[in-house]
This record gives structure tokens, C-alpha cells and sequence, in this order.
């Protein structure tokens, strides 16, 4: 009897034991890759909390004292924690995940650490009166905080961190009067940029 | 009843050891000590996804491994069953809520899965 059906002869071709057990490594690679992120990084939150940063740099630039300088960025701070948490909570719920476990867990455990410290430095910076090196330090530990945190997240999140880290280093060693600028830069213009590219590329 | 009947196909599958098929010229051999439990496309899912977590919901995994409420159930109680996850079913405010852990057989027997596909890759390029 002829064997001449080419379509049961392609049905039937081996496909070789090693590339089989390549093929199972990968995917466990991939599962875990997926299982680890935290893919409710908010894009369009991050969009909206640029925009309030561009405005907040603006009556920051403008206002006559230190302490005043001060209090629009704190606002501004609370602004956006107003933005992100809800949007976070938003995107991982469309997503049936949670915030609080899995590896929205190991994000926040991993992120508030360096957004704690920002905050002990800033009021003994205050204090000391150190008003020029908070521009610095916030994006510098802000740009830390993304990056360890984005370590459980889509590879652009700690791309987006060393960018704010890097703006953050700038800002140290900038003169004074340049705080506002950096800040608009990272705040606004960094978190629009890549806010931006996360919305379109990992769902909203 | 399907479901059971489904079932124990698969458990008479799983307890065969005679399972070496030949195919064409190629030779695609599954060694007798492979872990056939975590062999399973989706049981082989579970267990990776859980290796990376403290701890995952069922419908944290449902949307990982994009399969169905049932499918996900009956892989994850075949697991639950040879102790390699541990189930715990709570509620969240009025929702019921399960949740699945790696145990330190499961982590084994993951670590023993991976050296065997290691292994055969090596064993298959140096032959």
C-alpha cells in the first residue's frame, strides 16, 4: 500500500525529544516571567499625574518663598498619589488581579522604600533648610522607587526609573534655580512620555 | 460524569509506564522517572507561576494561563492531591477566595523536572 498522503505524513513528522524539552523550558520561562510581573503599572494615570506635575512646576517656579515652594510640591505629591492609586487599582481589576498580592505585592514592598526615605530626607532637609537639594533627591529616590519596583513590572517601568534617576543626578549637581525645570522634565515630561507608551502597549 | 470519565483516562494515562513511542525514524522517548503529574501543559503552568509567588488566586492563575474555571480546577486539585500545591479557600469581605501555594514537594519536584529537561537537551546534542 502506498504511503503517499502528504498531509498525514506532516500530521505524523517527529518533532525532536530536545527541542520538545526546549520548547517546555521556555515555557516555564515565559510563565514565570508573566506570573512575576505587575502589569497594572496605570499608563494613563501616569499621563495625568505629568500633566499636574507640568502645572505644579509652573506655581512652584512662581512662588516668593521656599516654604510655599514647598507646599506646592507636597500638594502635588498628594495629587498624585489621588491619580495613581486609583488607576492602579483600575487597571489591575480590569486585568482580575489584585494590588495587594502576587506581584502587586512585591511592587509596592519594593517601591515604598526608597518613597519612605524621600520623605524622612525631605523634612530634615527642610529643617536644615536645604531647600536646593530636594528637586534632586525626589527624583532621584522617585526614579529608585520606579526602578525597583518596576523590577516585578514590564521592562519600560525601570527603563522610565533610570531616566528619573538620571534627571535626579543631573538636578544634584545643577544650580539651584534649575530645580523646577528637572522636576517639570521628570515629573512631567518623563512620566507623560513613557505613561504614554505603557497605555498603548500594556492596557491602559 | 464526563468529567470523571475524562479523568480517569488521564489517570490511567499517568500511571502507564509504557511510554515510549516511536515515530518515524526519530525515537521520542519519555523517560519512565519524568514527572508526568507536572508534564501537563497547565499543571506545568501552576507550578511555574507559583514558583515566582508567595501565593496566587484562582483567578489570578485563570488569567495567567488563560484556561477555564474547570480546566484550572481539575489540574490544580491533581497537584493539591500529590501534595505539590496547598489550597486555602477564604472570603474577601462576601466573595469566596481560593488560594494556591507552592509547598517544598512541588518546588522539588520542579527543580527535578528542570535538570531532567536539561538533561535531555544535553543528552540529545552531545549524542
Amino acid at each position: 500500500m502506498a504511503l503517499t498522503n502528504p498531509s498525514r505524513v506532516q500530521l505524523t513528522e517527529p518533532i525532536p525529544i530536545d527541542a520538545r524539552a526546549a520548547d517546555h523550558l521556555r515555557y516555564i520561562r515565559e510563565t514565570m516571567e508573566s506570573a512575576g510581573e505587575f502589569t497594572a503599572v496605570p499608563g494613563w494615570g501616569g499621563v495625568a499625574m505629568g500633566i499636574t506635575a507640568l502645572a505644579a512646576a509652573y506655581f512652584a517656579a512662581i512662588q516668593a518663598s521656599p516654604a510655599r515652594w514647598l507646599l506646592v510640591w507636597l500638594l502635588e505629591a498628594g495629587v498624585a498619589v489621588a491619580i495613581a492609586a486609583p488607576a492602579a487599582a483600575t487597571k489591575a481589576h480590569r486585568a482580575n488581579a489584585k494590588l495587594f498580592s502576587g506581584p502587586g505585592r512585591k511592587f509596592l514592598m519594593s517601591f515604598m522604600p526608597a518613597i519612605v526615605a524621600g520623605g524622612l530626607l525631605t523634612y530634615a532637609l527642610t529643617h536644615a533648610g536645604l531647600y536646593g537639594a530636594l528637586p534632586g533627591l525626589w527624583l532621584l529616590l522617585y526614579g529608585t522607587a520606579i526602578v525597583t519596583g518596576g523590577a516585578f513590572s514590564v521592562r519600560v517601568v525601570p527603563v522610565m526609573g533610570f531616566c528619573l534617576m538620571l534627571l535626579g543626578a543631573a538636578a544634584l549637581f545643577a544650580p539651584a534655580n534649575w530645580g523646577n525645570a528637572l522636576m517639570a522634565a521628570g515629573f512631567g515630561g518623563v512620566q507623560i512620555g513613557f505613561g504614554i507608551w505603557i497605555a498603548k502597549r500594556y492596557g491602559g | 460524569m464526563a468529567k470523571t470519565s475524562a479523568a480517569k483516562q488521564e489517570q490511567t494515562r499517568e500511571k502507564s509506564t509504557g511510554l515510549s513511542t516511536v515515530r518515524g525514524n526519530s525515537r521520542e522517548a519519555v523517560s519512565p522517572d519524568l514527572d508526568r503529574l507536572i508534564h501537563e501543559r497547565i499543571r506545568l503552568g501552576i507550578v511555574s507561576a507559583l514558583a515566582v509567588n508567595r501565593s496566587l488566586t484562582f483567578n489570578e492563575l485563570k488569567s495567567l494561563l488563560k484556561t477555564t474555571d474547570g480546566n484550572l480546577s481539575v489540574h490544580a486539585r491533581k497537584l493539591e492531591e500529590a501534595d505539590y500545591i496547598v489550597c486555602t479557600k477564604s472570603f474577601d469581605g462576601r466573595l469566596p477566595k481560593t488560594e494556591y501555594k507552592l509547598t517544598t514537594t512541588g518546588r522539588k519536584a520542579l527543580e527535578r523536572y528542570l535538570n531532567h529537561m536539561e538533561a535531555l537537551i544535553r543528552a540529545t546534542r552531545e549524542g
